[in-house]
C-alpha cells in the first residue's frame, strides 16, 4: 500500500526561479495539490514541457520531468505514451511554444487524443524573450517588437482544440484555485488528450491583460463556470443566465429569475455550443467547456497489436520466412 | 559466360519494377548471383512516353561474385522510344535491344524526341535489335478474359517477363504463384497475367524468333556455402533494427515521416510488430524525431528515419538527445540534393551533416552500410553504440542500398553478441537522485538509463546544460567546458570498443590504397580486384565507422604513397581524413545521381600509378568522373 502523498511530496528541492508575483508560483500550487488529491504516484508521473516561462515547470514538480526543446513536448510525450502507456503524462507548455514554433505537434496530438494532459499557461506574451507580442496577443499589442502595435488576429485556443478535434477543452485562472484544481482532476481523468488553457497573468511584460475577468471587485459577473447538467447561471446571486438563440444562433445573456426555462444547461458534450462558449467574452466562461470522450491514441494503437511491444516471433524465424536457397 | 547486365526501360505506369523484382526473385531461387539498380523517376506518374518518365531496372547476373548492377547493360528491353533512346547512350555495342514495335507510334517517337524512327535511321546497327509486337501480342494472349484494352494492356510486363524467362531458362511457377497470391481476390486480373507471363515464354520457344533472340545460360555462383535469401537495402535494415532489439531485449520504436527513398523502411517496419517493433508515422521530420527520444526516455529503442532534407530538420533534437544523454537512431537514407535535389537518385553528399552539421559542440558517432545485406549489421552495431554509450546514433544508408537487391547469406543471430545497456542503479538514499541519474561509466560516459515508471529514480531531464557531477541546472563557465569535454570524450571513446580497420583487397603497404565509404563498396571493389590484375600493390580499405573513425586507419594510409577517396559528393571523407588523420587523399568525386562504373575506377586508379607500373595506361582525367 503506498503511503498517501500530499502537495509537499510533490514539490521538489530546486528554488523557484519565476519573477516574484507570477501567476506561474499559484498554477504550480494547484498541480501538486491536484496530484495529491487524485492520488498520482511521483514514479508513474512525468512532466514534458517545451521553452519558454512555464516550460521550467518539471523542475519543481518530485516526478519525471522533461524539458526538452521549443514546442515539440507534444511529440516527445506522445512517444513517452507509446513506450509506456501507462504513465500519467502532463504536457506544461505557453502560448507561444504551444500554438507558435509547436502549433503543429499540438494540433496532432489533439486530433490523434493521444492521453497527454495539457497544460496551456497563456498569458498572451513571450515572457522569456522578453515582452513580444505572441499569437494569442490581442490586435494592437505594443511590444518591443511591435511598437506601433500588433497587426495580426490572435488565434483562440479553445477554437483551436475544437477545430483540431480534441475531445476535451477547458479554462481555468492562475490565481482561482479551487476552479483550476476541479479542472485539473478532471483533465487527469480522461482518457485522451486534455487541453486546459490557464489565463496565467505575467506581471512584468502583461500585467492584468485578463483583469476584466479576474479583478475579483466584479469576477461573478464577469464570469461563467460551466458545469456539465448544470443550468448556466452567473452573478452574484446567480440572476443571469445564458440562452441559446435559435434564430440568431447565437448565446444571449437573459434576466435567469425572469426566465429560469429558458437557461441553457450545459451539455458539455456538444460541440456546437462548445464553439460558442469558447467564443463568449462577457461572461468569460471557465471550467470544462467540452469533453466528449473516445479511445486514447496508445489503446488504439495497442489494440491494433496482438502482443503489445513484446516480441511473439524471433528474428531468425522471420529472416527465413522468404524463398531461401542452399548453396553446398 | 561470366556475367550478363540487363536493363529493363518503360513508362513509369509499364510495371517494369515489378517486372524486374519477379525476375530477381527467379534468379535467387535458381542460385545465381546477382546485384539490381532500380532508377525510377521523382514523378509518381510522368506524362507517358516521355523520356523524363522512364522508368528503368537494372540487373547484374552472374557466376562470378557481383556487387554492382552492372556498368553497361548487355540486354535492353525498351517498353516505347523514350525508353531507348535514354537508354542507349549506355549501351555496349553489340548490346540485345529488344524493343516494343507498337509503341513506335509517330505520336510516341514526337515525345521520346525522334524525328525520324530509330528502327529505320541506321543508328541501331551497331546493336542487335529484335523488335517484338508485345502490346499486340499481350492483348492477343489475355483476350479470353474480356479485359478492356486498358486493363488488358496492363499485363505487358508479365508477358515479357515471360519471354526473359525463356531466355534465361527461369522456371515460371514461382513468379506464377507471386500472381495467384497477389491477385488472389481479382479472378480476371490473376487469369490474364498467367496467361501473359505464359505467352511471353511461349512466344520465346516460336521458331520464327528463336534464331534471333540468343538463350543465355547464366552458370552457377560461386558463392560461400550456406542458407541464402535475396534481400534489399531497406529489408535488412529493418531487420537489423528488430534483430538489435531482441539482442538488447527492448522494443523498438520507429517515428518517422514519409520521404523518398527512406519510406520504405516505414513501411517494412510496420509489418514487424510480432518482433517487438512499433512504428508511429509523424506529423512531420521534427515530430518522428522528438516521438523517437520520447520512446528511448520511455525504455523503448527511439530510432527515426529520413533523407538528407528531413535529417536537417531533426537538428535540434539531435541536441537534445546528446544533452540529454539518450540512446537514439538516427537512418538517413541520403539522396541528391540540395533541397529536394534528385529525391529518387543516389548520393553520399550528407555526410558532413552527419559528421559536422549540427549547432554547438555536439558530436554524434556515424556508421554507413556498404551492401544492401551489409545495412543488418550495421543497423545493429548502430543500435549496440546508441546504448552502451547512451547518445544517439547516425546510420547512413543512400537511395542506392534502399532499393538494390542481392543475395544474403542469412546470418546465424548466435553469433551476435547480445546488446547491452546501461542499468538503473538500485535507489541510493544517501544520494540526491539527479546525480544517481549521471553517474557515468568512465570507459563509455553512458549514464544509468532510468525511465519514467521506475521507483525512487525520479528526475530532470533537459536541454539546460546541468552540473556534470550533480545533475542540476549549471550555467558555470568551468563546468561547461567539463561537459563539452565529457561529450566529446564520449564519442572519442566509441573507437575503442570497434574493431582494427582492415583490408578488403591488396597488402597492408604498398602504392596505392582506395578508401571507400558506403554503397561505392560494390563497384570499388571490382574496379581494385581489376587493376590489381596487373599491379598487386593497390590494396582497398572501406570504412563503416566514419565518427570516430578507427584507431589504426592514420597508420594504414602511411603505409601508401597514395590515397584514393572515390566518393558520390563532391570530396567529403577527403575532408573528414584531412580534418581528423592529417591525411593527404585525393579525391575522386561524382554525383551524376548514378554508382559509379567500374571502368572510370580502373582508368583513374590507372592514371595515379607510376609510368613504370602501367603496362598500357589508359588516359584519365584526373579528379572527376564521368
Amino acid at each position: 500500500m503506498n503511503a498517501v502523498l500530499t502537495a509537499k511530496d510533490f514539490a521538489t528541492s530546486q528554488e523557484v526561479r519565476w519573477c516574484p508575483g507570477c501567476g506561474d508560483y499559484a498554477i504550480l500550487k494547484a498541480v501538486t495539490k491536484t496530484l495529491a488529491d487524485v492520488g498520482a504516484r511521483p514514479e508513474t508521473t512525468a512532466f514534458i514541457s517545451g521553452i519558454g516561462c512555464a516550460s521550467r515547470f518539471p523542475y519543481y514538480v518530485e516526478t519525471y520531468g522533461f524539458h526538452t526543446i521549443h514546442g515539440r513536448a507534444p511529440a516527445i510525450g506522445t512517444g513517452l505514451k507509446l513506450a509506456n502507456p501507462e504513465l500519467d503524462v502532463w504536457v506544461v507548455t505557453g502560448d507561444g511554444d504551444g500554438l507558435s514554433i509547436g502549433g503543429n505537434h499540438l494540433l496532432h496530438a489533439l486530433r490523434r487524443n493521444v492521453g497527454l494532459k495539457i497544460l496551456l499557461f497563456n498569458n498572451e506574451i513571450y515572457g522569456l524573450t522578453k515582452g513580444q507580442y505572441s499569437p494569442t496577443s490581442r490586435v494592437g499589442t505594443r511590444s518591443p517588437s511591435t511598437p506601433g502595435g500588433s497587426v495580426d488576429a490572435p488565434v483562440s485556443p479553445g477554437q483551436f482544440v475544437l477545430g483540431a478535434g480534441g475531445r476535451f477543452f477547458a479554462r481555468g485562472i492562475d490565481t482561482d484555485k479551487a476552479g483550476l484544481c476541479d479542472v485539473l482532476e478532471q483533465a487527469h481523468a480522461f482518457d485522451g488528450a486534455a487541453l486546459i488553457e490557464i489565463f496565467q497573468n505575467c506581471i512584468v511584460y502583461n500585467e492584468d491583460v485578463f483583469a476584466d475577468f479576474t479583478d475579483r471587485k466584479t469576477a461573478v459577473d464577469q464570469q461563467l463556470y460551466v458545469k456539465h447538467g448544470e443550468p448556466m447561471l452567473f452573478g452574484a446571486d446567480g440572476e443571469k443566465g445564458i440562452r441559446f438563440n435559435t434564430g440568431a444562433f447565437t448565446l444571449d445573456v437573459i434576466d435567469a429569475k425572469a426566465n429560469p426555462h429558458q437557461v441553457l444547461v450545459h451539455d458539455e458534450t456538444n460541440k456546437a455550443i462548445a464553439s460558442m462558449l469558447v467564443d463568449l467574452k462577457a461572461p468569460m466562461v471557465l471550467g470544462v467547456i467540452y469533453q466528449d470522450p473516445a479511445d486514447s491514441y496508445e489503446t488504439s494503437w495497442y489494440a491494433a497489436r496482438s502482443n503489445g511491444l513484446k516480441r511473439s516471433s524471433s528474428v531468425a524465424d522471420v529472416l527465413r520466412s522468404t524463398n531461401t536457397w542452399t548453396v553446398t | 559466360m561470366e556475367s550478363i547486365v540487363v536493363r529493363l526501360a518503360g513508362d513509369s505506369g509499364d510495371g517494369v519494377q515489378l517486372m524486374g523484382s519477379q525476375f530477381i526473385a527467379s534468379t535467387a531461387l535458381s542460385g545465381k548471383d546477382f546485384a539490381t539498380f532500380p532508377d525510377y523517376p521523382a514523378e509518381i506518374r510522368a506524362p507517358v512516353g516521355t523520356t523524363f518518365g522512364v522508368s528503368a531496372y537494372q540487373m547484374n547476373l552472374g557466376a562470378e561474385r557481383i556487387t554492382t548492377a552492372g556498368d553497361k547493360p548487355d540486354v535492353l528491353v525498351a517498353f516505347n522510344p523514350a525508353a531507348l533512346r535514354v537508354s542507349l547512350p549506355i549501351l555496349d555495342e553489340g548490346a540485345l535491344l529488344i524493343v516494343n514495335n507498337d509503341s513506335f507510334t509517330p505520336r510516341n517517337l514526337t515525345k521520346a524526341g525522334y524525328e525520324k524512327d530509330p528502327r529505320e535511321t541506321g543508328e541501331l546497327d551497331s546493336y542487335q535489335v529484335v523488335s517484338v509486337d508485345v502490346s499486340h501480342l499481350n492483348l492477343e494472349a489475355v483476350k479470353p478474359f474480356g479485359m478492356s484494352k486498358s486493363d488488358g494492356g496492363r499485363c505487358k510486363n508479365f508477358w515479357s517477363l515471360g519471354l526473359l524467362m525463356w531466355m534465361f531458362d527461369r522456371d515460371l511457377a514461382a513468379v506464377e504463384k507471386w500472381i495467384n497470391a497477389k491477385f488472389a481476390k481479382q479472378e480476371v486480373v490473376r487469369d490474364a497475367n498467367v496467361a501473359a507471363l505464359h505467352s511471353g515464354h511461349a512466344y520465346g520457344e516460336t521458331a520464327e524468333l528463336s534464331e534471333a533472340l540468343p538463350r543465355f545460360d547464366v552458370s552457377k555462383a560461386a558463392l560461400p556455402a550456406g542458407e541464402y535469401r535475396g534481400i534489399t537495402g531497406s529489408e535488412a535494415l529493418s531487420l537489423g533494427l528488430a534483430a538489435a532489439g531482441e539482442l538488447a531485449d527492448k522494443p523498438i520504436v520507429f517515428c518517422s515521416y514519409p520521404i523518398t527513398p527512406a519510406s520504405q523502411l516505414l513501411h517494412r517496419l510496420s509489418r514487424l510488430g510480432d518482433l517487438g517493433v512499433g512504428t508511429f508515422q509523424a506529423e512531420d521530420e521534427i515530430a518522428a524525431i522528438c516521438a523517437a527520444i520520447g520512446a528511448s526516455y520511455g525504455g523503448s529503442i527511439g530510432v527515426t528515419s529520413s533523407s538528407g532534407p528531413g535529417i536537417a530538420l531533426k537538428t535540434e533534437a539531435m541536441g537534445l538527445a546528446v544533452n540529454a544523454e539518450l540512446p537514439l537512431v538516427i537512418v538517413n537514407s541520403q539522396r541528391g540534393g540540395p533541397s529536394t535535389g534528385l529525391p529518387t537518385k543516389t548520393e553520399q553528399s550528407d555526410l558532413y551533416q552527419a559528421v559536422y552539421g549540427r549547432n554547438a559542440d555536439t558530436p554524434v558517432p556515424v556508421l554507413a552500410a556498404r551492401s544492401a545485406g551489409d545495412c543488418f549489421a550495421t543497423a545493429i552495431e548502430a543500435v549496440r553504440i546508441a546504448l552502451r554509450h547512451m547518445t544517439p546514433v547516425i546510420l547512413l544508408s543512400d537511395g542506392y542500398l534502399a532499393n538494390a537487391a542481392e543475395p544474403w547469406l542469412i546470418p546465424d543471430m548466435g553469433e551476435f553478441e547480445p546488446i547491452e545497456s546501461n542499468p538503473a542503479p538500485a535507489a541510493d538514499n544517501a544520494r540526491d537522485t539527479q546525480s544517481l541519474v549521471f553517474d557515468r561509466d568512465p570507459k563509455t560516459q553512458g549514464r544509468p538509463w532510468i525511465t519514467p515508471g521506475m521507483p525512487d529514480l525520479m528526475h530532470r531531464l533537459g536541454g539546460i546544460e546541468k552540473d556534470i557531477d550533480t545533475g542540476h541546472i549549471s550555467y558555470d563557465p568551468e563546468n561547461h567546458q567539463r561537459m563539452t569535454d565529457m561529450r566529446a570524450a564520449k564519442v572519442e571513446s566509441v573507437a575503442n570498443f570497434i574493431p582494427d580497420q582492415a583490408m578488403e583487397l591488396g597488402p597492408d603497404e604498398g602504392e596505392l590504397l582506395v578508401v571507400g565509404w558506403g554503397s561505392t563498396f560494390g563497384p570499388i571493389y571490382q574496379a581494385v580486384r581489376e587493376i590489381r590484375e596487373s599491379h598487386a600493390n593497390v590494396s582497398y580499405t572501406h570504412l563503416r565507422y566514419l565518427s570516430p573513425l578507427p584507431k589504426n586507419l592514420k597508420t594504414l594510409l602511411a603505409g601508401f604513397n597514395q590515397v584514393l577517396v572515390p566518393e558520390m559528393n563532391m570530396g567529403q571523407l577527403s575532408t573528414v581524413l584531412r580534418d581528423k588523420l592529417d591525411a593527404n587523399p585525393v579525391p575522386f568525386t561524382k554525383v551524376t545521381g548514378q554508382p559509379f562504373m567500374i571502368s572510370e575506377l580502373v582508368a583513374q586508379c590507372r592514371s595515379m600509378l607510376p609510368p613504370a607500373m602501367v603496362a598500357a595506361a589508359v588516359p584519365a582525367k584526373k579528379g572527376k568522373a564521368q
